[in-house]
């Protein structure tokens, strides 16, 4: 199922669902990349709320996202990650270092914004 | 059909009994001399210095139920009424400080009572003694399985009950200001508390959607390496639910351990006592103390 990327002003917003294949996100992680320019975003908020097992896969890939977007001249933030799969993923040693993360969306934008507001 | 039972015994008139027959006139026998069996009962439970935290009134007025219930239990051959019984039964004395061991003893006694009721009874027809209490034994000790388990499982749901209480109530999770969590830790962590302690704390970021979590570690006198771990990885964890936080109260011997594994103090926000840690959590939310001038 691919993962819908939507346009919110200055950011672009990715919703996970509950069940992804390795080729979903792949292909999340073109289009993101591919769009963060196009639309000459600032930031870009992925939401991981729905997912309730996060494999070692899935955190590479938002990693590795996060990193090919700030190459690309804009800010990632991973945001709704479940307590239970916040710790598992510790345990595993999927600590994504060095990626902004946040409780919720709301609290994304939030950080986004305080960012990118000292920018303006 | 008829089955054997009981001791073998000799073929007369034997075979012609059930032991249901046989237990239905047991239990009669015992209904008949039910005021005068639990008297002796009673008073065998008191001489033997059973049940000493109770008065003799409700020993007594126990005693009558249990006395009834057994009857029962011997007579139907169920033993879930028994079984529910002894479990409210041991739910209204555990708290009183009543022991395993008095609670068998009882049960015992009453076996033993009513068994010399029987030789008594039939002290002439041995052989027919033989069958009843061939077909009273069984049932009787299972009785008193019964009883002795539900007490024991009453005694330990107390038990794990209070476990779950006594770890709930020691690892509080308290909201001090919008957004700010402190997180008092008290006494020695197990991994079991420490998994427990995490659990909580990330459940509570997320309902109180904290952004900065103070975790007082001044009364852990001392953490093996498991533990110590185990509060590295808490704090990795609070950091993906967007939370920073800060320890703060870190012993000396705390430290040294956390040395030791080789923690990575980037990851690791530490402030000397627990009045610091709050004064940078407040920085962090963007809040300033100001002292009213008019006070004292």
């Amino acid at each position: 199922m691919e993962v819908p990327i939507l346009k919110q002003g200055d950011f672009l917003i990715a919703t996970f669902q509950a069940a992804l294949s390795d080729a979903d996100l792949n292909q999340l992680r073109r289009g993101l990349v591919a769009q963060v320019v196009k639309f000459r975003s600032l930031g870009v908020i992925v939401d991981v709320t729905a997912m309730d097992v996060m494999d070692s896969f899935a955190s590479r890939t938002l990693r590795e996202i996060a990193h090919m977007i700030r190459l690309r001249g804009a800010e990632t933030v991973i945001v709704g990650i479940q307590p239970e799969v916040a710790f598992a993923m510790v345990q595993l040693g999927l600590t994504l270092e060095d990626v902004a993360t946040a409780l919720d969306l709301e609290e994304g934008l939030a950080y986004l914004i305080q960012k990118f507001k000292s920018v303006d | 059909m008829i089955k054997r039972y009981g001791a073998p015994v000799s073929t007369e008139n034997s075979l012609t009994e059930e032991p249901s027959e046989l237990l239905r006139e047991l239990v009669a026998h015992l209904r008949q001399n039910r005021t005068q069996l639990r008297e002796e009962w009673v008073g065998r439970i008191s001489e033997t210095r059973l049940l000493t935290a109770m008065t003799k009134d409700e020993i007594f007025a126990e005693a009558t139920s249990v006395y009834d219930s057994y009857v029962e239990a011997l007579e139907t051959e169920t033993f879930e009424a028994l079984q529910a019984y002894a479990r409210n039964l041991s739910e209204r004395i555990i708290p009183r400080g009543v022991e395993t061991h008095e609670v068998v003893g009882i049960v015992l006694l009453l076996r033993d009572v009513l068994a010399r009721s029987l030789f008594a009874k039939h002290q002439t027809d041995f052989k027919k003694l033989n069958r009843i209490l061939g077909a009273y034994e069984p049932a009787a000790n299972r009785i008193a399985n019964t009883v002795a388990v539900g007490f024991v499982q009453e005694r330990e749901r107390v038990i794990r009950q209070q476990q779950e209480a006594i770890r709930e109530l020691s690892t509080p999770v308290l909201q001090v200001r919008e957004r700010l969590l402190i997180l008092p830790i008290i006494g020695v962590i197990d991994p079991q508390r420490a998994r427990q302690l995490t659990e909580q704390l990330l459940r509570g970021i997320r309902t109180n959607r904290a952004k900065v979590v103070v975790i007082d570690i001044t009364g852990v006198a001392a953490m093996d390496v498991t533990v110590a771990n185990h509060l590295v990885q808490t704090v990795e964890a609070s950091r993906l639910l967007g939370a920073t936080v800060i320890v703060t109260g870190l012993s000396p011997e705390i430290a040294q351990t956390l040395v030791t594994i080789g923690v990575d103090l980037g990851k690791m926000n530490t402030v000397g006592d627990l009045q610091g840690g709050i004064e940078q959590a407040e920085r962090l939310l963007g809040y300033k103390v100001v002292a009213l001038q008019e006070s004292r």
